[in-house]
This record gives C-alpha cells, structure tokens and sequence, in this order.
C-alpha cells in the first residue's frame, strides 16, 4: 500500500497536519455558501419589501431576545397542508433583510411567517400576556412583563446605523428619523404619517392597550402585525420566482 | 509574588467591567457586566487570598501537567449536571407550561442555557480535559506554554458563566448553538486560538515520532471549530457598550452560514472530538490494540471532508436554492460511510476482550457509547433524505435524533472517559464504587431508551397530524389539538430525562468520594473470576 505508507509523512509533521485539515473542511463551505451571495436566482426579485420600521426592529429583538425562534419557526415550506395552515410558501425574498435570519428550527408553536393582521391587536396582547385565556391548549410561557416595560432605548438610530453597515437599505432620513419614528408609530397622540410614509404597511396606533406609554408590548405587537404582509402575492409569479 | 501579573490584570479587568456596568446603553448589558465584574473581581480575591511571597518551588517540568485536567475532570462533572438539570427543567416547563417563571426562567431563555451547557460546559470541558490528558501521554511531553493550560481552562469557565448569564438576561444572537453576543464570542475566540496554541505547540515538543489518532482528531476539531465560530458569529454591533449585534448576512446566506455552523457543531464539537477520545480511552480500558490503522485513516480525512457538506439538509424545502438543498442530502448520506467507519474501528478494537463487557462497567459504557454512536448516524442521514425530512422537520423526532447522538454516544464516552481518568489523575487505586458505575450505566442507557423511543412516536403523530385530511379534503387537525395530543409524550419524555441525570448525580458521588479517597467495600463484579468446575 505505496499511498498509506506516505500517510506517514503527514502523520509526523504536525503543520502538515493541521494545513491538510485545514483546506479538506474548507471545501464544503465554499462550495455551498458562496455562490449564494452572487447567484442571481437566490433571491426572487418581488415587490413591496422594506426594511423593518424602528418600533418593528425593536419588536424584532424583543422576538430574538425572548428565544421565539425556539419554538416558531417562520418558513412556510411549499407543501398542500402548510399552505393551507399558514398562507403562501415562503420566498427568499421576504428574509432578505433579517440580521439574523428567524426561519426556526422546531415547531413547538405554529408557524409565524405570515401571522400579520390574522388577529387584532387586542388578541395578540391578551394571548402574550396569558395564553392559555385565548388558547387552552397552548403551552407558551406568559409574557405579561412586556406590557410594563416601557422601550428602554437610549439611541436607537445607532441600531438602523449597524443594520446599514451590514446591508440593510435604510437612507438617511429614515436613519435621522429612528427615533421619532420609534415612539411615532405606537402613540396614538403623534404624528405618525412620517412613519407611514417611510415604511408602508406599519401598524400605526396604540397597539397594547396603553396610550400612555411606548412598551416592548408595542414594539412586539407592531412587529408581529407586519410578519409576512410586504409582499402582496395577487401579483407575484411563481414560475418565474422557481429556483 | 505568587499570582502577581494576574492579580494586576484582572483586577484591570474588573474595573472595566465596573466602568461598562455604569456606561452601558440598555439594561441587560448594565447586568451582564456586574456579572462580569462579580466573576472577576471574585477570582481575583481568591489568588489574593493564596498569593505568598515565598520564592516558589521550582516545577519538575519532566512531569505530565495534571493539574488544570484534574479542574477540567470536576467543571466536566459539575457543568453536566447543572446542563441536564436544566434540561429536565425545561422538559417539565413543555409538559407544565406554569413552571415557566417570567422573564428570567421561561423556556425561550432556558433552552440556549440547557444546549449551551451541555454542549460546551459539559462536553467542552470533557474535550478540553481529555484532549490535554491524551495528548501529553501520547506524545510524551508536558504540556506547552506554561500557565496557558491554566489561562485556557478558567478563561473558558469565564465563557460559560457570561455566556450563561448572558441568555438568562436575554443576550442572545438568535442562532443555535452560537447564541452568546459579540463580546463573548470575542472573547471565546481568544480563549480559542490559547487552545490551539497549547495543543499544537505540545504536538510540537513531543518524543514520538508518529502523533497519535486521538490526536489528529482533536486538532481537526479544534482548528474547524475556530474557522466555524469566526464566520458564523460575524456580527455589527449597534453599539460597544451595548449588548445587541446584527449579524453580517440576511436571510437565506445567513441560514445557510447558520447550518452550515450548527451541523458542524455536531460534526467537529460532538462528533471529530469525541471520536479522539474513544481512540484513546477505548483500547486503554479494554488493554487492546485500535482495530484498524489503516480505516483510521481513511475514515479521519473522509469524515472532515464530508461533514461540513451536510449543513443544508437542515434548510430542506425552506427558501434556500434547491440546488444546495440536494447537494447537503447527497452528502448526508455519504458521511453514513465514514461515521460507521469509526463505530467498527471504536467496536472491533474489543476483539479479544468482548468477555470484559461481562466485568467492567466502564467498558459497557463506552461500548454502549459507541453503538448509540452508530446509530444516531445511520439515523441521521435516513432524516436527511428530502422526502423523510418532509415529515420529520419541525418535529420532535429530531430532539430525539439529537439525544441519542447526545446522551448516547457524547454523554456515555465521557462518562467512561471520567471513570477512567478520575482514580489515575488523584493517584487513587480504583474507584470508589463499580457497582455505582453500573447503576449509572443501566440508568442512563434507559433514560435514552425511553427518551428517544417517546420522541419517534412523538414526532411521526405531531408529523402525520400536521398533514391529514378527511374525505372532503379539509385539514383534520387545528395547530393547538397537535399541542395537546403531545402532552403524555412531554411527560414521559421528561421522565427519562430525570433517569439520565439520575445516572450523572451519581457518578458526581462516585467522583467526589474516589477524590476525596474512600472506597467502597463491595462484591467483585459477578463473571469476573469464573467457578472452577470439576474436571470430568
């Protein structure tokens, strides 16, 4: 056996080692990543998505931080049962601007991908707040604490500032609004047509109940309404959106 | 003085953190410095309270250095527990959701606490122990670099707590298996390239000529884990005296940079390292020679050549490009060639001591270990075909998948890894108790029996409920009837889960007494001398 005899060359020369192993576990990652960040057809060319409002990327780390991800997913795969269940199949597109992804792992709970303006805000903040008043069956924690914790953010451009440096399109003006816009969207005394304008389709209004005060309870609402509702399907194509 | 440069440094770094605690941007973060700064300034008190000024004794630097392996055998205990507690905790929390206490204790925040620690407190600390143990007495030389054995076991015992602290606190960056924020990670990747240094650099020194099997195994797992934690974790921060990060890709590229991690985790973390020890610990137990060199070696460069292929089979029928999605399954199915290559290598080293499975518990339970082994990973590519995954993703069987890869083979090869490790590194004749090693054994092998069987059937119903239909074509099942139907399986599951951690609290007790030097009077193990029959 000539080839495993020279084996023995790697097997006392540890750098050798170490630069083989090395390259042989680069290969996949190559392979299989890199061609996703300039393959055209990776992501469907759709309409309608935006970038996160500032109060829905608050909800978004209130989603993170809590470890929703854990328990919902958010990919709806192209199967009859989960059409039907949860709304059109998810597209590529419609993650396009989420540091991190959320798609999930485990569906302990259903699907989010598309949970936007299937129930009133009233329902979400009861069911966050106790959920088994609304759901007997359901076996999620209760997050009533997010109703009294008013959003604690002491500049919240800085957080649409790293989400650009990362590729996100936020222009300036939304980034020199963030913080207006933050507090804007979820108090019914505000002007929120700033809001509106800049991120089209945001839940505007008091979300939880409290007009008094902008909670995380707001931010999660604010983010939950929106969940799958940028791209309007009556006008995408989905043989030209195949991969 | 004793411990003078590390008592200035951290005592630096306990001001620092001090300084965030006050400065920080958000709350969590305030918090997650006053942990640090409680950590530090802490351990600093403690060297102070050790520190003398007497010229200290030269080191005999001839002999093997035991003593941050001997630490790193008693966090491998420790942390094992406190992960499987939690485990079971949270196990209880999806049977009796009111056990969830919020905000700090409900399930969102526990489960990374529960993966995290036992994935890299318990088997972190069993990789870091052993590897240092294995790689000294096969190379025969003394580990390199001075204190950095010491620096890279309590930098990651530093790792765990602020990683653990961190998700009690809502840290996290939302990716499995990856969740500690930016900082840590920093930090982690320090602690990190220390380990490779040392490992390296003691390869480097030895006096063999050939390095050893165990150890190629080790230094692939090391040197994959850095590259994978580095790209997986690249994230901005919204600001450095903040705790939140995004991370440098969206969407699609990063759920495939994110599985392209996570299945690598298993592979290189749980599986590559694991498998070094089994080459050590394996035919040092069972006094017999590694089966075949000749299938090490083919099996090591096609096992790291194939695993980090495997990450999309974890993204089937999601919005990642079908093209990746088929060619992670394709490669799934090969890496069942590989990974048994190592079970019959792990298997076969027994030729000629298989009546020792009667005899030595220690042996049963790698065995045991190595079997689980096998099958997790012909388990694993069967869910890595498009058409199986269909019905088993989202599901509880790939919990299931996953403790039997889990307790099975990573928490069993420890265990007798520990069992092994434990009386040689104390200078103890034996351990406390056998008859304790078997109770251990018969309770976790159970555990997992249970566990896994009530996570298949689990699994396939919420699966199968999920897609049925009646006559009319209607969905038959509402999402929340699935839930309910799940809640005896909850229970049992978290049963055997209790059986597992049973086994571990009493190999803490086992432990604790061969340290502390006592044995147990007990009967030899049956089988071991066999009765002298008459001659006919």
């Amino acid at each position: 056996m000539g080839l495993m005899d020279k084996h023995a060359i790697i097997e006392k020369n540890a750098t050798l080692l170490l630069v083989g192993s090395l390259l042989v576990v680069t290969v996949g990652g190559i392979v299989e990543i890199a061609p996703l960040f300039y393959l055209d057809n990776t992501i469907e060319k759709v309409e309608g998505m935006r970038p996160y409002s500032p109060l829905e990327l608050a909800g978004r780390n209130i989603y993170v931080r809590e470890g929703c991800y854990l328990c919902h997913s958010q990919m709806i795969r192209p199967f009859r049962d989960e059409v039907e269940r949860y709304g059109h199949y998810s597209l590529a597109a419609e993650s396009m601007y989420d540091h991190p992804f959320q798609w999930g792992s485990k569906r302990t709970g259903p699907d989010l991908a598309r949970v936007g303006n299937r129930y009133s805000n009233e329902w979400h903040v009861q069911h966050l707040m106790d959920p088994r008043s609304v759901v007997p069956e359901s076996i999620m924690p209760r997050y009533a604490f997010l109703k009294d914790a008013p959003i604690e953010v002491k500049d919240f451009s800085t957080h649409l500032v790293a989400n650009a440096r990362v590729g996100v399109p936020y222009s300036d003006d939304m980034i020199a609004h963030a913080n207006a816009d933050l507090m804007a969207q979820a108090d019914p005394n505000a002007d929120a047509s700033g809001v509106e304008k800049r991120y089209p389709k945001a839940k505007v209004g008091d979300l939880d109940g409290n007009p008094q005060q902008v909670t995380e309870m707001d931010a999660l609402v604010a983010y939950l309404q929106m969940l799958g509702t940028l791209v309007d399907f009556k006008t995408y194509d989905d043989a030209a959106g195949y991969r | 003085m004793k411990f003078g440069t590390e008592i200035v440094v951290l005592s630096l770094v306990a001001f620092a953190a001090l300084v965030a605690a006050g400065f920080g941007v958000e709350g969590p973060f305030r918090q997650h410095m006053g942990v640090l700064f409680f950590a530090v300034a802490g351990f600093t008190a403690i060297l102070l309270r050790n520190t003398d000024f007497k010229p200290a004794a030269p080191i005999d630097t001839s002999a093997y250095m035991d003593g941050p392996i001997r630490y790193g055998a008693i966090a491998t205990v420790f942390w094992g527990v406190v992960g499987m507690l939690v485990g079971v905790i949270i196990a209880l929390q999806l049977a009796y959701p009111d056990l969830n206490i919020q905000p700090w204790f409900n399930f969102g925040r526990l489960r990374p606490l529960h993966t995290s620690g036992v994935v890299f407190a318990f088997g972190g600390n069993a990789l870091l122990c052993t590897s240092l143990y294995v790689v000294q007495r096969t190379c025969r030389a003394r580990l390199f670099g001075g204190k950095l054995a010491w620096f890279v076991f309590w930098g990651y015992q530093l790792f765990i707590v602020m990683a653990a602290t961190g998700y009690l606190l809502g840290i996290t960056e939302a990716r499995e298996y990856a969740e500690p924020e930016w900082y840590v990670d920093l930090w982690l990747t320090i602690v990190w390239v220390a380990y490779l240094i040392l490992f390296l650099g003691t390869i480097l020194k030895r006096k063999e000529p050939h390095i050893y099997v165990a150890n190629w195994f080790y230094l692939s797992f090391i040197v994959t884990i850095a590259m994978l934690h580095v790209v997986n974790n690249l994230s901005m921060p919204a600001s450095f005296l903040g705790s939140k990060s995004y991370s440098a890709f969206s969407g699609v590229q990063d759920a495939l940079t994110q599985w392209w991690y996570g299945h690598n985790a298993v592979g290189f973390f749980l599986t590559a390292g694991f498998l070094g020890m089994m080459y050590y610990f394996v035919p040092k137990q069972a006094n017999r020679p590694v089966y075949s060199y000749r299938l090490s070696i083919v099996h090591f460069w096609a096992i790291i050549f194939l695993y980090i292929w495997a990450g999309p089979h974890h993204l089937h029928y999601t919005a990642l490009p079908d093209w990746a999605q088929t060619l992670g399954m394709a490669f799934s199915i090969m890496l069942w060639m590989p990974s048994w290559g190592g079970m019959i290598n792990g298997l076969m080293t027994l030729s000629g001591a298989w009546d020792k499975l009667r005899t030595d518990p220690i042996i049963r339970m790698m065995v045991m270990a190595v079997a689980f082994y096998g099958m997790s990973t012909f388990e694993g590519p069967i869910m890595s075909i498009k058409t199986v995954n269909s019905l088993s993703h989202y599901t509880d069987w790939t919990i299931g998948h996953v403790h039997s890869g889990a307790l099975g083979w990573v928490g069993m090869i420890s265990f007798g890894a520990i069992y092994y490790m434990v009386p040689k590194l104390w200078n103890r004749e034996r351990l406390y108790s056998l008859r304790l090693v078997t109770w251990h054994f018969w309770l976790a092998t159970l555990g997992i029996v249970v566990y896994a069987a009530v996570m298949w059937v689990s699994g396939i119903m919420q699966g199968l409920m999920w897609r049925e239909y009646d006559e009319q074509g209607f969905l038959v099942y509402s999402f929340a009837e699935t839930v309910a139907a799940m809640h005896p399986f909850y229970v049992m599951r978290a049963i055997g889960g209790a059986m597992y951690l049973t086994g571990a609290l009493l190999m803490a007790w086992n432990v604790t007494m061969t340290i502390l030097g006592h044995q147990r009077e007990e009967q030899p193990m049956p089988g071991s001398e066999p009765a002298l029959r008459p001659a006919e």
